[in-house]
């Protein structure tokens, strides 16, 4: 048994050992990182921090960030559950190639993607708003969604609904009371993947906006190009990107073995 | 079973209209402009299929093309058997399961930027952890900047770094399905660790190994946020993957034609593996 634990334990470390280092670089001064290597911050100081938490731009690249991704999600999970209870539930004509058209969004490459989005939010006038990158997000969290909640529904039985409607209730009552609260770990895991894939993507997030909603993500590449070599700043908003996602981890630890299987075990 | 039901339809409509919405304008864009010249002012002529071959037949496509299978063939070989074994040795009931799984997923939480950054970060000689360690320690001449074979060498094990998770989840996933009586009559049958393996573990893990190596396959041939941000496609073309050859074409030197054309040719291949893989999973889950 213990010889078994050293491989998860190695693997943990060797995943810690880069976060480690942008969380210790963020606690540098811009001195103490030019003047040669140290394992630990020396002369250990929050200025990274208080520079980001100061300078509007900052705070609000974080804003526009988490703004984007929740609007995208809460519209992901909604259009995708009614889509994946007719396809767990139902056969009808092109079902399949329906489900697989919807797949191959989440193989289109961003970078394709990257210059037509460009022009079809300018022309509705959606460009630089939360709705763009919202939207145009979509494209991959869409199908996802629909691919969990599908699974996870499948192993909800029919019995379930048959026996709500002989009991008289209406289909949208029995969806919301009965269905939903059945497939609450999928809901959750499907949310948790929208968030996850929204809050990492930046070709199209960066390619969207320009002033108004500007994702974190560009505000980092304008410092890293503009203001010189401050790693020590990039490194302190890189380590609050980290937070967000680890948070919302935490709260589906329990469902994330099954929903990365997709609910298909 | 499931029932036939057209009227399942009007569920799918909202799902339908919103990813046509996305999906089709944009790609109609695209083949629009992949059969047409332009000499700016918006004016358009008719090209016909000059560009596909134009593309199909350039060294440079056929080189990003070449590095783009290399990335992905390295990595799959990487992170998959390395999934398997981590996601085999991990505990399968207590309190450092939940602790394990949430360490693990982390990376993959993390922008796409950020790890590129993170990586820049990490491996910079002087400064960097495995840049120190690998120069000042070892005496090992390590400098992406400088060296394609040190650019890739960090690449990969970037990737790695970022997706071998998603591997383990997953086989994790159909390892804790397994239900304990099947062990146990492997155990009265006296079964080599090896024979478990094979006849127990390895079957039960097939469904969820196909999906990460689908997800896998479409996420590293689609790659482009990370190695853009840490070597920005060099040193001189070394590590320019397909997208970064793309953004390159599209956004950078503005050739719309030439740029059009090679998305489609390069979705038509990401599309036609993934409907291979696509096709056997769906094969072994009407079993």
């Amino acid at each position: 048994m213990k010889k078994r634990s050293l491989i998860p334990i190695l693997y943990i470390a060797f995943l810690m050992l880069p976060i480690y280092w942008l969380v210790a670089m963020s606690f540098k001064t811009t001195n103490e990182i030019l003047s040669g290597f140290s394992l630990f911050p020396q002369t250990f100081t929050l200025e990274n921090y208080i520079a980001i938490f100061t300078d509007p731009t900052w705070y609000w690249g974080y804003i526009n960030s988490i703004t984007y991704v929740t609007l995208n999600t809460i519209l992901s999970v909604c259009v995708a559950l009614p889509a994946a209870y007719a396809f767990s539930r139902y056969r009808f004509l092109g079902d399949k190639q329906l489900f697989f058209w919807l797949l191959t969004n989440r193989m289109a490459p961003a970078a394709v993607f990257a210059l037509p989005f460009f022009q079809l939010y300018s022309s509705i006038g959606l460009f630089d708003t939360y709705l763009a990158v919202a939207l145009a997000h979509t494209l991959f969290n869409v199908p996802l969604a629909v691919w969990i909640l599908e699974g996870f529904m499948r192993g909800i039985p029919k019995e379930l609904d048959e026996t709500a409607y002989v009991d008289g209730y209406s289909f949208p009552r029995f969806f919301v009371t009965i269905f939903l609260p059945n497939i609450k770990a999928g809901v959750g895991v499907a949310a948790f993947f929208c968030f996850m894939f929204s809050w990492v993507e930046m070709l199209l997030a960066k390619t969207l906006t320009a002033v108004e909603a500007k994702p974190i993500a560009a505000v980092m590449t304008r410092t890293a190009s503009s203001a010189g070599y401050e790693l020590g700043l990039l490194a302190a908003a890189g380590t609050l990107t980290i937070i967000p996602g680890a948070i919302v981890i935490w709260f589906v630890r329990n469902y994330i073995a099954r929903g990365f299987a997709m609910g298909r075990v | 079973m499931r029932t036939e039901n057209q009227k399942a339809w009007f569920f799918v409509l909202p799902v339908l209209a919103l990813v046509a919405f996305n999906a089709l304008v944009p790609m109609m864009t695209v083949v629009n402009y992949s059969v047409q010249e332009t000499f700016g002012n918006n004016q358009f002529f008719w090209e016909g299929l000059g560009w596909f071959e134009q593309i199909l037949r350039s060294d440079r496509f056929q080189a990003a093309l070449g590095r783009q299978f290399l990335f992905t063939a390295l990595i799959l070989m990487i992170e998959v058997p390395l999934g398997i074994i981590v996601a085999l040795s991990m505990p399968r009931k207590g309190f450092w399961v939940p602790v394990c799984l949430v360490l693990m997923a982390l990376p993959m939480l993390i922008p796409w930027n950020v790890v590129g950054s993170m990586w820049n970060i990490f491996t910079l000689p002087k400064i960097g952890l495995l840049g120190y360690f690998l120069n000042d320690v070892l005496g090992i001449n390590y400098d992406m900047t400088q060296q394609p074979l040190s650019a890739w060498i960090t690449i990969v094990v970037m990737d790695v770094w970022h997706w071998t998770s998603l591997v383990v989840l997953l086989c994790y996933a159909g390892l804790v399905s397994i239900p304990d009586a099947y062990y146990q009559a492997a155990k009265i049958d006296g079964a080599s660790p090896w024979s478990v393996f094979r006849y127990i573990q390895l079957p039960k893990m097939k469904t969820v190994l196909t999906i990460a190596v689908l997800l896998r396959f479409m996420d590293s041939f689609n790659i482009y946020t990370e190695p853009f941000v840490l070597t920005g496609g060099g040193p001189g073309n070394s590590t320019t993957l397909l997208s970064i050859d793309l953004v390159k074409i599209a956004l950078g030197q503005f050739d719309l034609g030439p740029a059009a054309a090679m998305s489609l040719i390069y979705f038509a291949i990401t599309l036609l593996v993934s409907w291979v893989f696509y096709t056997l999973m769906t094969k072994d889950d009407a079993q």
